[in-house]
């Protein structure tokens, strides 16, 4: 008599491991079902006269200067078009994202060419690992210098040409890391590290933000002399929503 | 008036008031949660609350009552005292960007640092050193979340040989030390000059020509350390992605011969001369160009000459 017992009891626990693994499965798939979302888009300008760049002189690096030859570079602390466009300028969402981190930047990568940052301006979600690459003929210093009293710390990592990338990643938000070679003293670019949905203005003075949920958000943008502005903004499903930002050239 | 009444209720109010301002003083210490913070060196445990009067007899002139190197004496001192609240440490057996064990803030505290005026606290007893350790801690909210980093290998130091100064100055030329410390050490690089700090503050590098003890250490294995921490804060960066460990004493061996000469570095200077090492090239001459092709025989050039 037990045997046909024992056949049921094993039936029944079967049963049961299936309908609990059908459950998981089926909650996984509800999960990864990624939200639709709409995108917020605006131009960056620039009220004002764009404060002059200073020329940089790399004759102390030679390998630098003569990559820079024919199209001397210039400080970037304001990238201003002709008609008023501001680059490199980072908008995100500073209140209302309920989501979590948001890769807006697939495969982030500061680079060190012609002993400058490229980009000047990167933006990465907290926790995102990118890499640094030297793509010069000469050693630089990577120090990113984060604010203090943050979970973000100062580090200092010399990188030789033809080195391999430094993989590395922020455990923090911050707006912005500021990086420097000690080397070669005019080297600055900056890392924005960033919870949430962000674009950064290209030299046209455009961004863009995709798949943002419907909701009531607070948008705001950061330039690297002029610091941050906000907007209150509300996307609707389906319709785009606009939100420009003008700074005031001081 | 004067009045002796007066007089007296004056000196009541003062002394009350006094009384005030003092005691407020002393709950500034007194209050302070992490009062609480321990260090741990060896078979020393230190305790921050213990540390309290020896901090305001000893440090606080320099490193100020909040720890943030604003004591009163900071303004004639350069190089700065440091601000224990950034928890950013030059002195490290651990990489860039990580905390120091409390086993590297006691040695700093023990032997000071070498060319500022941070003396040489081994006059005071080891429990005190590591007292003060727990109360340096104690001004920055980091050393409640963070361990210190891993400790940096130092592999056991082998012989001096002339081989390996020789593959040191490679690796001199290689990693571009020369560029803020000259290819003499003389501190004399092209980038000497533009060297800033953490916070922006003029600072120079280390001058190997003229100095004999480096700020963490004057033993081989702190240099070690030295190029393969980084010293945080400054602009001398880590090399650990970038040298092997064995690779890292050449570069010791080689750096110990651009030195003056004293009990840390005869072997290396010895065979420097040996070798009549002399300063690397940073520009070296580019590699000769490829020869010419051997001409071919005249019978087959004929026709070239002729239209030449």
């Amino acid at each position: 008599m037990r045997k046909p017992n024992s056949h049921k009891l094993m039936a029944i626990f079967s049963g049961l491991i299936l309908l609990a693994v059908a459950v998981q499965v089926s909650q996984r798939v509800v999960k990864a079902a990624p939200p639709s979302g709409t995108s917020v888009s605006g131009m960056v300008k620039l009220d004002g006269t764009a404060p002059h760049q200073k020329p940089i002189d790399m004759s102390k690096e030679p390998s630098c200067a003569a990559i820079h030859k024919d199209h001397p570079v210039t400080t970037e602390g304001v990238v201003a078009g002709a008609d008023g466009s501001l680059a490199n300028v980072v908008v995100y969402i500073s209140e209302g994202w309920s989501g979590g981190d948001v890769s807006s930047n697939p495969d982030p990568v500061f680079n060190q060419k012609g002993c400058q940052y490229q980009p000047h301006v990167m933006a990465v979600d907290e926790n995102q690992h990118f890499k640094v690459v030297n793509s010069d003929q000469t050693s630089h210093n990577i120090h990113p210098m984060p604010a203090p009293g943050g979970a973000n710390h100062e580090w200092n990592k010399s990188q030789p040409p033809g080195a391999a990338p430094i993989d590395t990643s922020w455990p923090a938000p911050e707006v912005a890391v500021h990086v420097k070679c000690n080397i070669h003293p005019w080297m600055s670019g900056y890392m924005v590290v960033i919870k949430g949905p962000y674009g950064i203005s290209d030299d046209k003075g455009s961004y863009k933000i995709d798949n943002l949920p419907p909701g009531n958000y607070t948008l705001t943008a950061w330039q690297e002399t002029y610091g941050t502005q906000a907007q209150k903004i509300t996307v609707a499903a389906g319709k785009p929503a606009t939100a420009n930002f003008t700074f005031k050239a001081k | 008036m004067h009045t002796p009444r007066l007089n007296w209720i004056v000196c009541a109010v003062a002394m009350v008031a006094l009384c005030g301002i003092s005691s407020a003083q002393v709950t500034k210490y007194q209050e302070d949660q992490s009062l609480g913070t321990e260090s741990h060196i060896g078979k020393l445990t230190g305790h921050a609350q213990d540390a309290k009067m020896n901090y305001r007899r000893y440090c606080v002139g320099c490193h100020g009552e909040l720890g943030d190197g604003e004591g009163e004496n900071a303004v004639w001192l350069d190089p700065k005292p440091r601000n224990f609240t950034l928890a950013t440490f030059k002195c490290r057996s651990t990489p860039t960007g990580t905390l120091p064990t409390d086993e590297d803030l006691f040695n700093t505290i023990g032997r000071g640092l070498e060319s500022s005026n941070m003396p040489s606290w081994n006059p005071l007893s080891s429990q005190a050193r590591a007292d003060l350790v727990a109360y340096v801690k104690h001004f920055s909210e980091r050393w409640k979340n963070e361990k210190p980093g891993a400790l940096i290998e130092v592999t056991p130091e082998p012989a001096v040989t002339a081989e390996r100064i020789q593959a040191g100055q490679a690796l001199f030329q290689k990693l571009e030390c020369w560029k803020c410390h000259g290819v003499e050490g003389r501190a004399n690089g092209p980038s000497a000059d533009t060297l800033t700090d953490d916070q922006n503050r003029a600072i120079k590098p280390f001058n190997f020509h003229d100095q004999t003890r480096f700020k963490c250490g004057t033993e081989d294995r702190d240099l070690y350390r030295i190029f393969m921490s980084g010293l945080d804060g400054t602009p001398m960066p880590s090399f650990a992605d970038n040298v092997k460990p064995d690779e890292a004493w050449d570069l010791v061996f080689y750096l110990r011969t651009l030195q003056p000469r004293t009990s840390t570095n005869i072997k290396e200077k010895q065979i420097a001369k040996q070798l009549g090492l002399k300063p690397i090239n940073p520009n070296p001459p580019a590699p000769a160009a490829a020869p010419a092709p051997a001409p071919a025989p005249a019978t087959e050039n004929k026709s070239d000459d002729q239209n030449k």
